[in-house]
């Protein structure tokens, strides 16, 4: 008998775990990609296909009508506009929240990390505290404030809230990974110079673009995902998408349609959705780097 | 120029004080080396000076000026550090005009001061590079680049070199040195625990140890007569040997004893006058010990001989002793063979053992 000898790459064996570890992905994708079919192939369905039944089944007439119903037709009460009404509320609501929030924790988190602000360490606790306390717990006591100067229900009302209860994560986020950077850096620029701003502006953000990402990417989602808040602060002429999707489905006159309803979720469901297969990577990646956990 | 002037300096982290009323005093133009074991609080003197942590007491000096309270940029300083410290989105250029272009400095003078700068670290080829395309070796240039460019009167060094490889070191390191010659108005204070950076670069050096200055001296001083034992044994490689034991009187004079081994005094320059039956420990640098026909040591044996090229360390035995001598690279005795040794006595240190002082 001869013996093989060892050389090159290793033949691979498949063993029991693989095959576990394969099945269970496979169970998992199943899980989570069903419903999703299900809404697509419903969606793409006439009325009378989807009486028929047979959820699961590619539509024998393909349309888009309830995707242009669902967009510019589709009624909440007696408003029938569609779900883009909704879309560009979010859109409004969603940009200045990003780009204030995302702003507003990148400069806290500088300040903690670099600064030897006074009582940084108690200011820092605060804001975890205020991370963990349920959001529920605020609602009332904003709307009394809110109401008292007179910003209640309005377009700044809403970004101002998405702003700061997004402050203890995004601080917490940019903390973290700042303190992640060779503190040399900052005292060398600090030799050469530069101020606060600075500092930030010319060196710090530079060298954050891996943890804007992430920041972006769970801003939003949070902010476009978001019902409470928009449903509780915006008013009624900025409620968001998902607010007018829920008011969408869940009126009743004469039969749901379900196809023009699925098509509404998923063109609701379709910028977070995007956000993560652009910037999957990216989000992973930032995971990998330390920069999400706490 | 600018002499820089540490007085009663307490630094302290929280509760802990890391420095306590530590004064020194650096002349213009010198080149100072704080040399001494991690933790010793080398970095936290520095980064004091620098002003980039505050000082819970005392004062620093630089020039005729009082910056204690100054602001890191007002103080006329500039810093390298161990992990260079470029920032990592400019380019070389960038990486050396950020702290002209912070003070506002015209174009035109940025420009220029930047390109002398470079030409003399050679490191103009790099200018349009990032600092991830470098080398260690070139990122370092770069760092001390930037702070030339700055023209500060005092420059500070944090172990510029300890990131980088063995012969780069010895590259650098005399490049340093030549710097220093060619810009003799900068006072310089470098900080490294590596003794042959301090004997090699250093006007005087430094000696800390637990937060306290051991020894300053020049580096002749420093390891021709070495202050107290710490110091001794710190500076030097391979280390002094050393032998405890007491001093003994006699008609001949003064003594050494340690058991059998014995070493007439006569001709020690003693700090202080000695006490008969007083502990003592000898120390004798490797090289200081030659071995001879007819020296007062006799019956030791060749342990071990290591070959180090230009010489040999030799270890040997003898009297519940092992000793290391430094002998020319052709001296290599047989193992085993009986040795005779003699101490060169214009060049031994003795230290109370006690008090572990010279004297
Ligand atoms: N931010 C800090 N908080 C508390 N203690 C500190 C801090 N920075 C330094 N120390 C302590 O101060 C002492 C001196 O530190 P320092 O960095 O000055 O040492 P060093 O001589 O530069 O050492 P090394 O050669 O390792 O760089 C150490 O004991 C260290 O633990
Ligand atoms: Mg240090």
């Amino acid at each position: 008998m001869t013996m093989m000898q060892a050389s090159g790459r290793r033949p691979s064996r498949i063993s029991a775990g693989t095959i576990g570890i394969y099945a269970f992905l496979l169970i998992a994708a199943v899980f989570f990609l069903l419903p999703a079919w299900i809404m697509l192939m419903t969606s793409l369905k006439p009325m009378e296909e989807i009486r028929l039944g047979n959820i699961l089944m590619w539509p024998n007439a393909v349309t888009f009508e309830p995707w242009i119903r669902a967009w510019s037709e589709a009624c909440t009460g007696l408003d029938c506009r569609g779900v883009s009404v909704g879309f560009w509320n979010s859109v409004r609501i969603l940009i200045p929240s990003l780009i204030l929030s995302i702003a507003a924790g990148a400069v806290t988190g500088y300040a903690l990390s670099f600064w030897r602000v006074r009582g940084a360490n108690v200011m820092f606790g605060l804001l975890l505290l205020g991370a963990f306390i349920p959001y529920q717990v605020f609602l009332y006591p904003l709307v009394r404030i809110f109401a008292v100067t007179g910003i209640y229900n309005s377009f700044a009302c809403i970004v101002l809230v998405h702003v700061i209860f997004g402050l203890p994560i995004m601080t917490l986020l940019f903390r973290n990974y700042y303190a992640s950077l060779p503190v040399e850096l900052f005292k060398a620029a600090r030799v050469d110079g530069g101020g606060f701003w600075s500092i930030f502006i010319r060196i710090i953000l530079p060298m954050s673009t891996p943890i804007l990402i992430v920041a972006t990417i769970l801003q939003v989602t949070g902010i476009w995902n978001d019902f409470l808040f928009g449903l509780t602060f915006a008013g009624r002429d900025n409620l968001p998408m998902t607010v007018q999707l829920n008011n969408i489905v869940s009126s009743r006159q004469g039969e749901s349609q379900y196809n023009t309803e699925m098509a509404a979720t998923i063109l609701t469901a379709m910028i977070p959705l995007a956000v993560y297969f652009i910037s999957g990577r990216w989000f992973v990646r930032g995971i990998a780097s330390g920069a999400v956990k706490g | 120029m600018s002499s820089v002037s540490i007085r009663d300096l307490t630094v302290a982290f929280g509760s802990t004080r890391v420095l306590n009323g530590l004064s020194l005093d650096v002349q213009a133009g010198e080149f100072i080396v704080l040399l001494g074991p991690s933790g010793c609080g080398k970095s936290t003197l520095l980064n004091a000076v620098a002003g980039l942590l505050d000082v819970a007491d005392g004062q620093v000096w630089i020039g005729e000026r009082n910056v204690t309270w100054h602001e890191p940029k007002d103080r006329g300083i500039a810093m390298v550090f161990q992990s260079y410290a470029l920032y990592p989105r400019m380019n070389v250029r960038n990486n050396m005009a950020f702290g002209l272009r912070m003070a506002k400095t015209p174009k035109a003078e940025i420009e220029e001061r930047v390109t002398r700068a470079a030409e003399l670290l050679q490191i103009s080829h790099l200018l349009d590079r990032r600092p991830d395309q470098l080398s260690g070796g070139q990122r370092q240039r770069v760092a001390i680049g930037r702070a030339l460019v700055r023209d500060a009167h005092v420059f500070l060094f944090d172990e510029p070199l300890s990131n980088l490889d063995a012969q780069l070191r010895n590259e650098l390191r005399v490049e340093i040195k030549k710097l220093h010659q060619k810009i003799d108005t900068t006072t310089m204070i470098y900080v490294t625990h590596d003794q042959i950076e301090a004997l090699t670069l250093a006007d005087r050096i430094v000696v800390m140890k637990d937060q306290k200055i051991q020894q300053m001296g020049t580096p002749d001083e420093i390891y021709l007569h070495p202050a107290n034992l710490f110091v001794a044994g710190f500076v030097g490689s391979p280390q002094m040997n050393f032998f405890e034991g007491e001093l003994t009187g006699g008609p001949g004079g003064a003594a050494f004893k340690s058991g059998e081994l014995h070493l007439p005094l006569d001709g020690y320059n003693f700090n202080s006058a000695p006490v008969t039956g007083q502990r003592l420990t000898l120390g004798i640098r490797p090289e200081h010990i030659s071995i001879t026909e007819n020296g007062p040591w006799q019956g030791f044996k060749t342990e071990l001989v290591e070959t180090h090229g230009a010489d040999n360390l030799i270890w040997v035995g003898g009297h519940n002793h092992s000793l290391r001598l430094r002998q020319p690279g052709d001296c290599k005795p047989a193992l085993g063979s009986p040795l005779t040794l003699a101490p060169d006595m214009s060049h031994i240190s003795l230290f109370d053992t006690q008090t572990s002082m010279r004297i």
